[in-house]
């Protein structure tokens, strides 16, 4: 598998606050790849660079062989960019807005309908209602459509799930799959782990920094601790008590439980389970769990950071 | 040219859909037009004037009864005392006192000195020059037929003056509205062309859609001049509209062509759009803009001859209108509908318009940045 985008040693800053720190990254042909991070992690400002907005302080980027600082003008005819924030025009309508993006890249939206024909049924019934009323879900699905509507090679979608329900969400998810048959390669940046498990590989970026990059699978297997979850009635309560025990290595609040690890190879979970209702007068439920993708991304932000 | 076409019905299509903008483009500066150049005259229609008159003669009668019935002067009261007439003015319910003192009608029969009083509010100092002119022109010209009327016959007390007589070219009538209009309606045009197009660019940018044309292969060239000709386009609607009202609702006399205003028009609309849009590509905010736009405007306009004369302002303000556009405009476009004046009396203006406009048209390409 050849290598789409070629990432090497990239540096940035604004001002005094360093966004990215040293990135190096390869993303093969036609892969679906992840940036995962939290708020301020600097997945925004990777994009704005792949995406030709933004120049690097240090370093290179290559794709589909073509320099991003040097050949920019060739790489934005075969990128497709969506914007974490909608900027679409919201004055005009879903067929305008489409006609307009595929006019600006030389093309007409039945030459490539193929490619968003899935996402495009699903808007057409409001083809002419404005953008800017359209519901959140339906603006991204016109907004995928925009930055799919030249057939790119590289499709980057910046946090493009970030405030949509959960059931477009994961239609969003099955259109990309459909579109990585195309070959089209796809970055897509979330904050969110559960999405992780969807694509092919994924790089963990915390602080300006990858963390790690592996498939789904290969990160969760680098877990090495064994890891509980301990739910109750007080989980608060629960976690302020945890911290202060003395084998405690890391505990995280996690939905409505609490994932522990502890600072021994071996131990009852009984006995935690025992001191715990002893102290708080409550039942508590202590089990073994596989770690997932943010369990991993924590630990190894800990790790990073000690 | 294909881009170019759907970037211009894109913009038009956002111009016409916004329901806001839509009348302030259109209807408003129509409205201005009409009110302006009435409310920004010269001419002193009314002027109110208080009387205190102490002497109650023929005489003073006579010269109260003149000032009645000027159509130039409200008489707001005729008292004896003038601190009544001080309290008027105080109240500011009258721009000028006259004061007859006790006397002054038997001094003027015996052909003495018969000194009278005039008293005017110079808060706007150009205002009360003209007040004080028109109420002396009233009493000088009561003076010349009282001495006519006493003079023994053959024997006249007229001593012989030199006499100028006016003849006003290319106005005659000293009619300010044919002066004013042609002024307004620049100002207008350059409103409506300068804030729009500093408005635009950077609003794509504010909301977000100037991320996405960005990535995109588009040239920095075609992206300005499609945001440059709707402008253009609504500053000629405008100018014809203006043209129009100046013609057939202010019947204003128009004796150069109209074709020539339009090409001094287009070649100014290019500078003014120029301006703006490199403004635009300059600020952050709609905010910024709009404060940048406001202040360089209000600049043009001060120094433009627009409310006063180039020519008395001190000789560095007069040397800076040499950068300054509007005052360009102006001075054309009354010089085509007053004077008539043809392509060779302007072409110098239309050079230096069109340097302007090359220049700024050029900073703007320059400046505006696809990558942060």
């Amino acid at each position: 598998m050849s290598t789409s985008i070629n990432i090497k040693g990239i540096f940035k800053s604004y001002d005094s606050v360093k966004a990215l720190n040293d990135i190096s990254l390869d993303i093969n042909q036609g892969e679906l790849f992840g940036l995962i991070g939290a708020d301020g992690a600097g997945k925004t400002t990777l994009f704005r660079l792949l995406a030709t907005l933004l120049l690097p302080d240090a370093g290179s980027i290559d794709m589909e062989g073509y320099d991003v600082v040097n050949s920019y003008k060739k790489i934005r005819n075969l990128l497709g960019y969506m914007p974490g924030r909608f900027s679409l025009y919201q004055d005009l309508s879903v067929m305008e807005n489409l006609n307009f993006f595929a006019t600006v890249f030389n093309t007409k939206i039945e030459e490539n309908i193929d490619l968003i024909e899935d996402i495009w049924k699903q808007i057409e019934p409001f083809k002419d209602r404005k953008a800017g009323k359209l519901s959140g879900g339906m603006k991204q699905k016109l907004a995928l459509c925009c930055a799919l509507i030249h057939k790119p090679k590289v499709l980057l979608l910046d946090e493009p799930t970030t405030g949509v329900d959960a059931v477009s969400r994961s239609e969003f998810w099955q259109i990309l799959k459909k579109i990585q048959q195309y070959g089209i390669t796809i970055v897509v940046a979330t904050p969110y782990m559960d999405e992780a498990t969807l694509c092919d590989r994924v790089a963990l970026l915390d602080k300006g920094a990858i963390l790690q990059v592996d498939t789904p699978q290969g990160v969760v297997s680098t877990y090495r601790k064994a890891l509980y979850a301990i739910t109750g009635a007080n989980i608060y309560d629960m976690m302020l008590l945890l911290r202060k025990y003395e084998f405690t290595e890391s505990v995280f609040a996690f939905g409505q439980e609490l994932h522990y690890t502890d600072k021994r190879d071996e131990f009852d979970t009984n006995q935690l389970q025992h001191y715990l209702k002893e102290a708080l007068q409550q039942d508590v439920l202590v089990r073994s769990i596989n770690p997932n993708i943010e369990d991993c991304f924590m630990a190894l932000s800990i790790q990073k950071n000690k | 040219m294909r881009t170019i076409r759907y970037i211009l019905q894109k913009e038009f299509l956002q111009i016409f859909r916004n329901k806001g903008m839509l009348p302030i483009i259109f209807i408003l500066p129509v409205i201005q037009l009409c009110v302006l150049t009435f409310a920004a005259t010269y001419d002193m229609k009314n002027t109110n004037i208080y009387i205190v008159d102490k002497d109650v003669s023929k005489h003073t009668q006579e010269i109260i009864g003149k000032f009645e019935n000027s159509s130039f002067f409200t008489i707001t009261g005729i008292g004896f005392s003038e601190a009544i007439a001080e309290d008027e003015f105080l109240k500011d319910r009258t721009d000028a006192i006259l004061v007859f003192n006790k006397g002054f009608g038997n001094n003027l029969d015996k052909r003495e000195d018969a000194p009278v009083q005039l008293l005017v509010n110079s808060i706007d100092a150009r205002a009360a020059s003209l007040f004080g002119m028109y109420i002396v022109e009233v009493l000088q010209e009561y003076n010349t037929k009282v001495i006519t009327t006493n003079s023994p016959v053959g024997k006249s007390a007229l001593s012989q003056r030199i006499t100028t007589s006016y003849n006003h070219f290319y106005n005659p009538e000293m009619d300010y509205i044919s002066y004013m209009l042609p002024g307004i309606l620049v100002i207008l045009v350059t409103v409506i062309g300068l804030f729009l197009s500093a408005m635009n660019v950077v609003r794509e940018r504010e909301i977000g859609t100037i991320e996405q044309i960005n990535v995109t292969p588009i040239k920095k060239y075609q992206f300005l001049i499609g945001k440059l000709i709707p402008f253009i386009v609504i500053g000629f609607f405008e100018l014809g509209v203006g043209l129009l009202v100046a013609g057939f609702i202010f019947k204003i006399p128009f004796l150069g062509s109209a074709w020539l205003i339009y090409l001094v028009a287009s070649v100014y609309l290019l500078t003014i759009l120029g301006l703006g849009l490199f403004i635009s590509t300059q600020t952050e905010t709609q905010q910024q803009a709009m404060f940048i736009a406001w202040f360089i405007m209000v600049i043009f306009i001060m120094m433009s001859g627009l409310f006063t004369p180039v020519e008395s302002m001190p000789e560095w303000g007069q040397k800076l209108n040499i950068i300054n556009p509007v005052a360009y405009f102006i001075k054309v476009i009354r010089m085509i509908m007053m004077k008539g004046s043809g392509f060779h009396d302007i072409k110098q203006y239309i050079g230096v318009l069109l340097v302007y406009a090359v220049c700024a048209i050029s900073f703007a390409v320059n400046r505006y940045r696809k990558v942060a």
